[in-house]
């Protein structure tokens, strides 16, 4: 709270205009629409605008067959897209009654994690770019750029990946990848540490960050905002742990808490779990198992057994759960998507009033949204 | 030489230009290869070699846009505002002296004029936020003038510092009183004020605030204010805003080197005076450069805040010790 201690909040005019922060803006990332009421320079109310981004995922799900919805998961959180289709597939797996090879869910893990790692250095870029640094963006995607080759190499896309299948992967992972994946993670620590001095100690970004945009657990209890956000607020809520699925209960990793709940508890957050993600990397290349990488005798058409069935994972964002409704046909009878994106960003109403301009943009920023994540 | 003053006058006014163009053009290359290689990739390659034409590339394209006046702006203050913000930058470089003889007015009150000329900025960006008639626009406007009157004041104080260290106005005779070596220049002149080099860092992050430069670019801030004061103009408008930006940096570095740093005396006594000018404004615009490429932008309030809590009360406060100090000695 200290910076923002000696700016009183009500020292407005009580004049208020109606600012448009979007669509097309430079710090909304995407097509996000907030109507701002500002006094001068503060925000007195924050409304947020989804929808520019719609493309009907849950419907689309309604009419294609299960095995077709899966390339839709990886287009909701384009960051994330692993673990997203994670989740649908380990739900339809678990509800087909399909058993995933042990190699399979280990490198389901690796590719999850790389994901998590290319994720958070895109925000980590471009968060900075919010704050007006321009160079740390370019030594992230740089490092991302690593992570992307790698994952193209064995699932051929960059951004979108489908490489999850019900009962496994579509390809096994091959020697250069391995070997490709372990010298990043020794290419990567130093570059932490390099952020770390470059970045993290920066007193301009401290003061930027530091004692902005509290946000309290309560608050994100409320609103259902998960992943780096409520670590940041001190909950020490992570799906991995918590109701740990695939191979993730085999590893051992931390789950990085800070409890200020200011944009720097958030920011260090996701520093961290960089750091943990390439732990379990680390581990999982160790201890990778021999073996296939798709189950037996998969259906040619698969058939869900009718039923609710629901499934959560850790995504860059936090918790992302899918909720299938099956009547018993070869195609959903309805595809629920609980996306973090989305309960994080309505955190943002309430956390940025009586905030500056810029200081409201830090804190989106730090909530890390990816706009199709939000409208689906 | 005794060219008759009129000859002189228009020879001068045509090298101005020229130096001022070439800034403008020039410094955006360099700044563009600078960021380049403070971020790992090669910056601009592709027109002429290195890319030494891309300014005329890009000042083409611009030329060649359109000039869009919003509908409801005010069209006559919309249209002055990148005037005003050029010229002033060029009559600033008439007092300048490049070398011992190259200065196109060697006014006794030069320091006083660059300062009356420079203040003129902040007003042709308010006047560019103001008629553009858009929200983002007015809000730097009102930025603008609330940063440039704040920074102005220890800008000021330290200028007066050395000043009261001088005993002169004219920047002609600031530079001919740093003669003899590195430890005559004002930076280094400890026995008139111990705190003689923080007044310099006083009046770097002046100059910064006051040529709206990175970590201090609140007029433009990108991410909060899409491009400030600027959004509304497109072509050649915005490009005269683009290249005054560089033409006030090369001011401002001209007038620190002359207050502080020796103007074109030479450190060793080879080389001729412009030469040691030009290096020394070049280094610290490329200081400048390499300062916008490394921090992130600074909060507005926190702009305020360091001007009015820390380079004021410290400014004041060597001003009041080289006054001591004269008093002692």
């Amino acid at each position: 709270m200290s910076a923002n201690a000696y700016i009183a909040a009500d020292s407005g005019t009580g004049e208020t205009f109606v600012l448009n922060l979007g669509p097309q803006h430079p710090a909304t990332h995407g097509v996000l629409r907030v109507k701002l009421t500002m006094d001068g320079e503060y925000i007195r109310r924050a409304e947020p605008v989804c929808g520019y981004i719609h493309r009907m995922h849950e419907k689309m799900g309604e009419n294609r067959t299960w095995a077709q919805f899966l390339p839709n998961t990886s287009r909701i959180d384009y960051l994330s897209a692993m673990a997203y289709t994670q989740a649908y597939v380990a739900r339809v797996e678990r509800a087909a009654r399909l058993a995933v090879p042990p190699r399979a869910e280990y490198i389901r893990v690796i590719t999850c994690e790389l994901n998590r790692i290319s994720s958070h250095l895109v925000w980590f870029g471009a968060f900075l770019l919010d704050l007006g640094g321009f160079t740390p963006l370019l030594y992230a995607f740089d490092d991302r750029e690593k992570i992307l080759d790698l994952l193209e190499a064995i699932t051929g896309s960059r951004l979108t990946y489908c490489y999850y299948r019900f009962g496994g992967l579509c390809n096994d992972v091959d020697k250069d990848f391995i070997e490709g994946s372990r010298a990043f993670v020794a290419h990567m620590r130093p570059r932490l540490e390099l952020y770390r001095k470059l970045v993290t100690d920066n007193i301009i970004l401290r003061k930027r960050l530091e004692g902005i945009g509290p946000i309290s657990a309560q608050m994100c209890r409320r609103y259902g905002a998960t992943g780096p956000v409520i670590r940041g607020s001190g909950v020490a809520y992570d799906v991995r742990k918590v109701e740990p699925y695939s191979a993730y209960p085999e590893f051992d990793f931390d789950i990085p808490v800070f409890k200020e709940g200011d944009c720097m508890a958030r920011y260090l957050v996701r520093m961290e779990e960089i750091r943990q993600s390439l732990r379990i990397v680390e581990q999982a290349l160790d201890r990778l198992p021999e073996g296939p990488v798709m189950a037996e005798k998969v259906p040619r058409t698969l058939k869900i057994p009718p039923g609710d069935y629901c499934f959560a994972v850790e995504a860059a964002r936090g918790r992302f759960a899918v909720r299938l409704v099956s009547d018993g046909t070869d195609t959903p009878y309805r595809v629920k998507l609980r996306t973090p994106s989305f309960s994080n960003l309505s955190l943002f109403e309430e956390a940025s009033r009586d905030m500056m301009l810029p200081d409201a943009l830090a804190l989106m920023g730090s909530l890390d949204l990816v706009i199709p994540d939000i409208d689906r | 030489m005794s060219l008759a003053e009129p000859i002189r006058l228009l020879l001068f006014l045509a090298g101005i230009l020229g130096f001022v163009a070439l800034n403008a053009a020039y410094l955006v290359w360099v700044e563009r290869k600078g960021a380049g290689r403070f971020q790992r990739r090669p910056g601009p390659t592709e027109v002429g070699y290195a890319g030494l034409l891309q300014p005329l590339a890009d000042g083409l394209k611009l030329l060649s846009k359109q000039l869009i006046v919003p509908p409801g702006a005010d069209g006559v203050l919309f249209r002055l505002a990148p005037l005003m913000v050029m010229a002033p930058a060029m009559m600033c470089l008439a007092v300048i002296p490049f070398s011992e003889t190259l200065v196109a007015r060697d006014l006794n009150v030069g320091l006083v004029m660059v300062f009356a000329f420079g203040s003129i900025n902040v007003l042709a960006l308010l006047l560019g936020g103001w008629a553009s008639r858009n929200k983002y626009a007015i809000i730097s406007a009102a930025r603008v003038v609330s940063q440039d009157v704040a920074y102005e004041i220890p800008m000021l104080l330290a200028v007066i510092t050395v000043m009261m260290v001088t005993g002169t106005l004219n920047l002609g005779e600031i530079v001919q009183q740093q003669e003899g070596g590195c430890w005559r220049w004002n930076l280094f002149r400890l026995e008139a004020n111990p705190l003689m080099p923080v007044t310099f860092l006083i009046f770097y992050i002046c100059m910064l605030a006051e040529t709206n430069r990175a970590p201090f670019d609140m007029a433009e801030a990108e991410s909060e204010l899409v491009a400030g004061a600027f959004t509304e103009y497109a072509g050649m408008g915005f490009g005269v805003f683009f290249m005054a930006e560089y033409a006030n940096i090369a001011v401002g570095c001209c007038l620190a080197a002359v207050l502080f740093l020796g103007g074109w005396q030479s450190p060793i006594g080879v080389f001729p005076g412009l030469f040691w000018f030009l290096l020394k404004v070049y280094l610290l615009v490329f200081s400048v450069i390499w300062v916008r490429w490394t921090f992130p932008r600074t909060q507005f309030y926190g702009l305020l805040n360091l001007s009015w809590k820390i380079l004021i009360p410290l400014s004041l406060f060597t001003l009041v010790l080289t006054s001591a100090a004269m008093k002692v000695w």
